[in-house]
């Protein structure tokens, strides 16, 4: 699994309207995403496409911060 | 594993039919203009075909028959079975395909049936069609396609609305010996047959006055149900998960690689999840044509469709190593390899 800055800045590149660099590990997870379905659905595509790990809408609903998703997608890129 | 091959079966052409009535998703006021964008970039749909209400799957599929069997010149007393594969059919009982029979003029001696399958219906059906042809007993079939989705979408509901298109489709098949193998790889999950439902108007929840009470399931999706109810999030994991895998096993079973593909052709889901299976097998973007932005997710039609949108002049003069994949409602799934032979394809009919 990439470190958590190479995770951000493929992120950010999925997300167009999201300023450069304004993501950080600690970034709250609701002032950055509105998880409607589109953008959930957006974030579970590339993650699967770049880590091979399927996470759920669970997963997305009980991260607070950008670090606790990293967590997710990580303990789940690295338990494959 | 409903992993097999067929001989002795070709395609010999395939039409496609669409409502003259176009939707531009553009113009679509439940959501802000902003939300429109955003729709039509991620999901891939602009425009959709809409029946008229009145027309039926049937009225579509008859009219692409007719245009094959004038352009091939066949006689219609030489088709001897018709499978129509739709989840659209004209009424509860009796079964479509004998009307389609009829009014195609075929003769008494054909057999016909129909199989409720929607996303991976064009895929299962052209195996029970090579099936049941592959003995040489039955040398000519119809395989009719399709579905009017349109009627069952909520314009409240924007997870399904912007999303569908109508469409119909005609297949053309024959037994020639010698004939290349299709493989297929045909799956199924029914624990997840609740994530795309039309809950009720069947056996288990008789259509009531009841039915036709709106509900609101979260904002911007209110729907009653006779409605279309989509469950995204689930369909999106499901077709993640199991698309690639099934489509590996398949080119592994035929001794193939992804390279030795000319065109693979896909259920027009939605732009992201599609894209998303294509990055997955590592597919390069010319070998994997689209009919959604135009015509958007149309069922068991999509296949079909997206040949004769797409593909027309390429399958009408080459002969091509194809893929085909259906994946959604059900949930099933399936996945053909198979070499054609210059199909006939007319231009695409509007009705």
């Amino acid at each position: 699994m990439v470190a958590i800055e190479e995770f951000i800045k493929g992120v950010q590149g999925e997300f167009e309207d999201m300023e450069s660099g304004a993501l950080k590990p600690g970034s709250t997870i609701q002032e950055h995403f509105n998880w409607d379905s589109i953008n959930a659905l957006i974030f579970i595509a590339h993650v699967n496409v770049e880590y091979d790990v399927v996470i759920n809408a669970d997963d997305l609903v009980n991260s607070n911060t950008v670090q606790d998703l990293y967590n997710i997608v990580s303990s789940k890129a690295n338990a494959a | 594993m409903a992993v097999f091959s067929i001989p002795d079966i070709r395609i010999a052409g395939i039409a496609a039919s669409v409502p003259r009535q176009e939707y531009n998703n553009r113009g679509y006021e439940l959501i802000s203009e902003k939300e429109r964008d955003t729709f039509i970039k991620i999901a891939g749909v602009e425009k959709r075909r809409v029946a008229v209400p009145g027309m039926a799957t049937s009225d579509l599929c008859l009219a692409a028959a007719q245009k094959l069997l004038e352009e091939l010149n066949w006689k219609t007393e030489d088709v001897e079975l018709l499978i129509f594969v739709s989840q659209s059919r004209d009424y509860l009982i009796p079964a479509t395909a004998g009307i389609l029979q009829d009014k195609l003029g075929l003769p008494k001696s054909c057999m016909a049936f129909d199989i409720s399958l929607g996303c991976s219906g064009y895929v299962y059906g052209l195996s029970v069609m090579g099936r049941m042809m592959a003995n040489g007993a039955i040398k000519k079939g119809l395989f009719l396609v399709g579905d009017v989705s349109t009627q069952n979408t909520s314009f409240k509901d924007k997870s399904t609305f912007p999303l569908f298109g109508d469409a119909g489709s005609a297949t053309a098949i024959e037994y020639v010996k010698g004939a290349a193998e299709m493989a297929f790889n045909l799956q199924t999950d029914g624990a997840g047959y609740k994530a795309i439902i039309i809950p009720d108007g069947g056996i288990r929840n008789f259509a009531s006055r009841k039915s036709f009470e709106y509900e609101e399931i979260s904002e911007g999706i209110v729907r009653n149900k006779f409605h279309i109810a989509l469950d995204g999030l689930e369909v999106f994991n499901f077709s993640l998960r199991e698309v690639a895998p099934n489509i590996k096993a398949l080119l592994k079973y035929s001794d193939k690689d992804v390279e030795d593909i000319d065109y693979f052709v896909m259920h027009q889901a939605n732009r992201l999840m599609n894209e998303t299976i294509r990055k997955q097998l590592k597919i390069s973007p010319g070998k994997y044509p689209y009919s959604m932005k135009e015509y958007g997710n149309t069922s068991s039609a999509s296949i079909p469709l997206t040949i004769a949108a797409a593909l027309s002049e390429e399958v009408s003069a080459k002969d091509l190593n194809m893929l085909f994949s259906g994946f959604g409602v059900g949930l099933s799934w399936g996945s053909v390899v198979l070499k054609t032979d210059k199909i006939l394809c007319p231009e695409i009919i509007e009705l």
